[in-house]
């Protein structure tokens, strides 16, 4: 055969070295320094879309879904908190700080959520008059920093959440690059303008939960006993991290999954430090029905929690309520196609925009930049992020009824089955049309 | 002299009537009798009265601290006057690990030594310590004055933002980014000021000390100071 006619192959990638590994590369070739960006995992991790739930037939008897009630409540902090929290919707809006967030993105968050009848939480960096003006009710970040931390906020909180970490970066800290840091950012954090904010990763007067134990109690000592206290943790070795935090004295425990999101950090910490939400649930539910503090203690789940049916899985698998960090601003109008051409200017698309510790946020939702954070109106942002909160529930009650339950809070594992081994290993329920489920043993 | 006996009272009784203090109560005095070391004794108070506390306390004493005095006739444990706001707090004693951690105003003396992470993250509150202080002390420390008379643990200062640190005695070594500063006149003042404050008499005189403060290079990241990490 003429050598000039031999069919060619194709040009073949790699999958080890794909597209984006070989940019990763060339951009570390170029600048020495690590990527830092925000979001949470982006890679493909066994996920609450692994998992189906079994609705009503023979054997089970749903409910009307127009006509009969499926409640959405949720109490929190009811362990010891004279004050505990009652939402409408078991949904909360996640700590995301004033700083990362520009104003209007945070009261954006508080209206949306008191509409809907949930809490918002503030965030490194402190408490601004936009959020606790507009939020119904407020969750009070303790985080190492404690930058803005004041015992006058401390008291107007609905509730303490003492940070240990954040399922983006378990075991690190945060940096607000210099970009973010404008005059007022600069003055809640006592910091000069325009320099790197390091946020520590331990906190200064405190190591270990016999130490965390104490902390609690001066918490409550300080706010009289009246404001349930949450421990949050990123989802590494959840078991032991819940158990602790029970003995630690907590109300409500927040376990943070590896696809939260966070305003930046590494990428490689992003990618490679924590396990993905699904992983984290049982271990976490596990502890504390070994305690004996299951719905006494509650449990709240982040980390990629997009629509009802995540929701209604997350519950089902034993958390008492979820939060949404992410998907909220997403509802508030990060990474809108309708502003592609601008992403295209920032070396990005839309759906992908993650550089937000640059602060050019085109949305106006992570920057500082004052004409930028001037196109988002907080009235209307508000209103999306009620309707998707909306749209959360009507979905979560609608799987619900299907699986015959009147109460979110009565969806169950038995609810549901696995369609890969990983994600049934892992959630522990069986593998769809069997009734294995993989694994077992301790944690 | 209202007293509280916590041999009989409870923390939270004690605590509790502190917090009902006012501004129209300023300048009364409560007495805290039998603290036997128990853990946040006079934390969140907010008002211009004065405790005095008759013996050790534990973690956590006049935490987050607003305009009142507090004064410790003992020892203090971990995070003695930590995120205190304004206000006095006085350890007769030595102090344990993180004293005045986070603190963004007020004055905390303490008589003896202070453990390691002294004004950890200090955010404004001026510190006196007439002992000596352990490793890590004024770390990240952002805002504020700490004055030693004795000798400074390993990694003073290290991450160190806009505090001023005075150290009388010897450094062992100090962290990232904390470098010796010349004493100009306006710290020669700001010095005498603090000890005067704490008490101190012109015995102990200013140009003793050597001031050490953040050489600002880790401000913003470089890559070419990644091994100061």
């Amino acid at each position: 055969m003429d050598s000039d006619n031999i069919p060619q192959t194709l040009p073949r990638h790699s999958a080890t070295f794909d597209p984006y590994t070989i940019s990763e590369i060339r951009r570390a070739a170029a600048s020495g320094i690590y990527d830092i960006r925000g979001g949470g995992a982006k890679r493909r991790v066994p996920h609450f879309d692994d998992l189906l739930f079994l609705g009503a037939s023979m054997s089970r008897y749903p409910l009307e879904g127009y006509r009969e009630k499926c409640a959405t409540d949720v109490v929190l902090g009811n362990r010891f908190a004279s004050k505990p929290i009652h939402l409408t919707i078991p949904i909360t809006i996640a700590g995301m700080s004033f700083g990362s967030l520009s104003a209007q993105a945070k009261e954006a968050l508080g209206r949306g959520a008191s509409i809907a009848g949930t809490s918002t939480t503030t965030g490194d960096g402190g408490m601004t008059p936009e959020e606790r003006g507009q939020s119904e009710t407020l969750v009070y970040q303790y985080l190492p920093s404690r930058y803005g931390m004041n015992p006058n906020d401390l008291r107007k909180a609905d509730a303490i959440e003492v940070v240990l970490g954040q399922g983006a970066k378990p075991g690190g800290g945060g940096m607000l690059l210099g970009q973010k840091i404008s005059d007022r950012v600069a003055e809640m954090r006592t910091l000069p303008k325009g320099i790197d904010q390091r946020s520590a990763c331990r906190h200064p007067d405190w190591t270990g939960p016999d130490d965390l134990e104490i902390k609690i109690e001066e918490l409550r000592e300080i706010t009289d006993w009246e404001k349930p206290i949450y421990v949050k943790a990123g989802a590494t070795r959840p078991y032991y991290d819940v158990a602790l935090a029970v003995k630690s004295g907590a109300d409500v425990v927040v376990l943070d999954g590896m696809q939260g999101g966070t305003a930046a950090t590494q990428e490689v910490f992003i990618e490679h430090v924590g396990i993905p939400t699904l992983a984290a649930i049982r271990p976490a539910v596990q502890a504390l029905q070994d305690l004996g503090m299951y719905r006494k203690v509650q449990l709240i789940v982040s980390g990629g929690i997009r629509n009802g049916a995540d929701v209604a899985k997350a519950m089902a698998l034993g958390a008492d309520a979820v939060s949404i960090g992410s998907a909220a601003l997403i509802a508030l109008g990060d990474n809108d196609p309708a502003l592609e051409e601008e992403y295209r200017k920032l070396g990005s698309t839309a759906g992908a925009y993650d550089d937000w510790q640059e602060g050019r946020d085109p949305a106006g939702i992570t920057t500082q930049d004052p004409d930028l954070a001037a196109r988002l109106d907080p009235v209307a942002a508000g209103r999306r992020l009620a309707n998707y909160l909306s749209a959360l529930t009507l979905e979560a009650q609608t799987i619900a009824r299907a699986c015959g339950k009147s109460h979110l809070h009565n969806l169950e594992p038995e609810d549901l089955v696995a369609v890969t081994i990983e994600a049934a290993a892992m959630a522990r329920v069986p593998l769809a049309g069997t009734d294995w489920i993989p694994g077992g043993g301790g944690f | 002299m209202p007293t509280v006996d916590l041999a009989q009272s409870t923390r939270r009784e004690l605590n509790g009537a502190l917090h009902a203090l006012q501004k129209q109560d300023e300048g009364s005095s409560w007495r805290v009798e039998n603290p036997a070391g128990q853990h946040a004794l006079a934390c969140g108070l907010d008002a211009p009265v004065t405790v005095e506390i008759a013996g050790h306390a534990g973690y956590y004493c006049a935490g987050m601290n607003q305009q009142a005095t507090v004064i410790v006739e003992g020892n203090t444990g971990v995070g003695v006057a930590e995120n205190m706001m304004s206000g006095f707090v006085h350890v007769k004693g030595d102090a344990s690990q993180s004293a005045g951690a986070t603190a963004h105003g007020g004055l905390l003396v303490i008589e003896g030594n202070a453990s390691a992470r002294c004004g950890i993250s200090m955010k404004g509150v001026d510190i006196v310590v007439k002992g000596s202080i352990g490793p890590m002390s004024a770390f990240m420390a952002q805002a504020g004055r700490l004055v030693v008379l004795g000798d400074a643990g390993d990694a003073l200062g290290d991450s160190i933002y806009e505090a001023r640190i005075y150290v009388r005695g010897a450094v062992k070594s100090l962290g990232a980014d904390c470098v010796e500063k010349d004493m100009r006149e306006e710290h020669r003042a700001e010095l005498r000021e603090l000890l005067d404050a704490a008490g101190i008499g012109a015995d102990v005189g200013v140009d003793e000390f050597r001031r050490y403060g953040s050489a600002r290079q880790l401000y913003n990241f470089h890559v070419d100071n990644a091994a100061a990490y």
